[in-house]
């Protein structure tokens, strides 16, 4: 059941009038089950994979805080009786078996999401090897069903496991509360990745009917609509003429498609979280946001705090401090400081620990080397960068250009043509492709496409390039005015016809511009298939 | 308190940190330099920080690294 299905249209319609019609106690436990129909309509065979997830990590959560009180308790009681060392000897004799069972988990966890996902990638890779050698065997793939939002559940309830283990939130003690956050459906397919402790107290209080807030949820809901239906799944036409034929399509061509791509990547991935708060909002359950205009960024390394801020906090706050901070890396660490001098040396460890951070992320997005690829370009252009900055700074000094407004343009047009790079990556699944579409960028020579024509037998009418640029106008325009508040404040602010013309009009364009019709597959999310 | 402010100046040198309260939420800390100077305090106070403490409450200023300094010498 997809987002765009009208299926989906009237579950959620549905549900949405059950959900203030029940008594409010019964809302969370209405909002589980129609979490796991949702599921089970997406596929009876993926249930067992979320309830084991569930399971196991509510279990192992529920024996962490129990042993982490039982700790307490007894330091509490002998107190007296107990010195420094004995204290110590016990505390560390527990955190053993906490982090025994963490361990297991994470491991039993992450296991099933390796197995389904990748399985066939390394089988593949296998193969690869064996036949480099000589060798005739070649092993077969395996048929195992990837189920739907597995990288995001697990992510999400793994984040809430190593919490509880740290601490930092105390476990959920009714399994059912616990399910819920595992499986809430809007946020199940692609996110945000939210963490207990702020999305728990709005899922389960009880919500009375709120007019501004089911409106601006439904508003949210829209906008959200319109991206992917008006804009994403318009472009996706031509970026998949673009990439479907690399014999035809290259030079100029392979602009043209980054361009496109990454217009259609960010208006289905922010349109698909639009509308996952949107239908959080009109039950008054609040996701945390996952975009801050990334497109306005000034370097690779802003645009990673304002692109999918929930995966990069997750692994940031999971993978690069655990791995920085662990005894070997400041082993390491101490090592370079005493030997070395030079910043890159002294940075070294740092950059380690967060090429391992993207070596995960790469991973994490797809089981394919272009993803692998695209994660280690992202580390090396942030370690080129980090290690620049010092030579950035005398150039701005120098050329007093460091704060101006042009330079700033400047620096928001390279960041996004940077990512229109790295995003190629997304686009085709063998690396010698990709290497190769971005070569006839300067060999092919083809740049008359860009104007004799040849762009309108791409997929798309001049009807729709024109809907496409009006389209993309407006995102540019929403994003400035969200400089200086909520939209949707300043259009609640407004007259009663100009907020009825505006969102009338915003349904309106949605309904006879969004991309349906013969050919039209409402397949797929980008960011489902992770 | 007078080692940590060392430590803090040496990393960003335009930066007030006697006045700063917000080093994290207004990203003049980013997680880079947070890595960067535990390995410093670690080093420096005998100390060992942990994925644990690394939240935004224990670096948005030199006060609350230093609290946190303190907390781990004390255990």
């Amino acid at each position: 059941m997809l987002f765009t299905s009208y299926e989906f249209l009237g579950f959620t319609a549905a549900l949405f009038l059950a959900y203030y019609c029940v008594p409010k106690k019964c809302q969370w436990p209405l909002l589980l089950a129609a979490s796991y129909i949702f599921y089970f309509i997406a596929g009876p065979d993926y249930l067992i994979y979320i309830l084991a997830t569930t399971a196991t990590t509510y279990g192992a959560a529920r024996l962490i805080e129990q042993n982490a009180d039982r700790q307490s308790a007894y330091l509490k009681e002998y107190k007296a009786e107990l010195t420094k060392e004995e204290k110590k000897d016990y505390k560390e004799g527990q955190k053993r078996i906490r982090l025994r069972w963490l361990v297991v988990c994470l491991l039993l966890n992450t296991g099933i999401l390796a197995v389904v996902k990748y399985t066939n990638f390394m089988i593949a890779n296998i193969n690869d090897v064996l036949a480099a050698f000589g060798g005739n065997r070649q092993l077969s793939f395996v048929t195992l069903a990837l189920p739907l939002g597995i990288s995001f559940y697990t992510f999400q309830a793994m984040g809430y496991l190593i919490d509880v283990y740290r601490g930092t939130i105390r476990a959920e003690k009714q399994f059912f509360r616990f399910a819920l956050f595992v499986s809430f459906f809007p946020q199940l397919i692609q996110g945000p990745i939210s963490r207990f402790g702020d999305l728990s107290e709005s899922l389960f209080e009880r919500h009375a009917f709120n007019g501004k807030t089911v409106c601006y949820g439904l508003q949210r809901m829209l906008w959200g609509y319109f991206k992917k239906m008006v804009i994403a799944d318009r472009i996706l036409a031509a970026v998949t003429t673009i990439i479907g034929d690399t014999g035809t399509y290259h030079g100029a061509y392979i602009l043209v498609g980054m361009l496109f791509y990454t217009l259609e990547l960010y208006a289905d991935f922010t349109g698909g979280i639009d509308i996952t708060i949107g239908i959080a909002e009109v039950m008054g359950i609040r996701i945390q946001e996952n975009f801050n205009r990334p497109y306005f960024s000034k370097s690779l390394k802003e645009y990673w705090r304002r692109w999918h801020i929930s995966m990069c906090a997750w692994f940031r706050d999971y993978v690069f401090y655990p791995v920085s901070s662990s005894g070997p890396m400041q082993k390491f660490t101490k090592f370079t400081r005493k030997r070395f001098k030079g910043a890159l040396v002294r940075h070294l460890p740092v950059h380690l620990s967060s090429f391992v951070v993207w070596l995960a992320t790469g991973v994490w997005h797809g089981a394919s080397w272009n993803f692998i690829v695209w994660g280690l370009l992202n580390w090396a252009v942030l370690v080129v960068s980090e290690e620049l900055e010092p030579l950035y700074a005398r150039f701005h000094k120098r050329f007093l250009v460091g704060k101006s407004r042009s330079y700033r343009i400047f620096q928001m047009g390279r960041t996004f043509l940077l990512v229109c790079v790295l995003n190629l990556f997304d686009c085709y699944h063998a690396l010698s492709d990709t290497f190769g579409m971005l070569a006839s960028l300067f060999t092919s020579g083809n740049w008359q496409v860009l104007w004799d024509g040849s762009l309108m037998n791409l997929g798309l009418s001049g009807l729709d390039y024109g809907i496409l640029a009006v389209g993309t106008l407006m995102l540019l325009l929403v994003s400035l005015s969200q400089r200086s508040g909520s939209v949707r404040d300043k259009i609640a602010a407004k007259p009663y016809a100009v907020r009825f013309c505006v969102w009338y009009g915003l349904f309106l364009i949605v309904l006879l511009m969004g991309a349906y019709g013969i050919g039209y597959d409402a397949s797929q999310f980008i960011y489902n298939q992770f | 308190m007078e080692e940590l402010m060392n430590i803090l100046s040496e990393l960003h040198p335009d930066v007030d940190f006697e006045k700063e309260e917000r080093l994290v939420e207004d990203m003049i800390l980013d997680s880079f330099d947070i890595v960067s100077l535990i390995s410093e305090i670690n080093e420096e106070f005998d100390v060992t920080i942990t994925a644990k403490d690394m939240i935004p409450e224990n670096f948005n200023s030199a006060k609350a690294l230093y609290a946190l300094i303190q907390r781990l010498e004390d255990e």
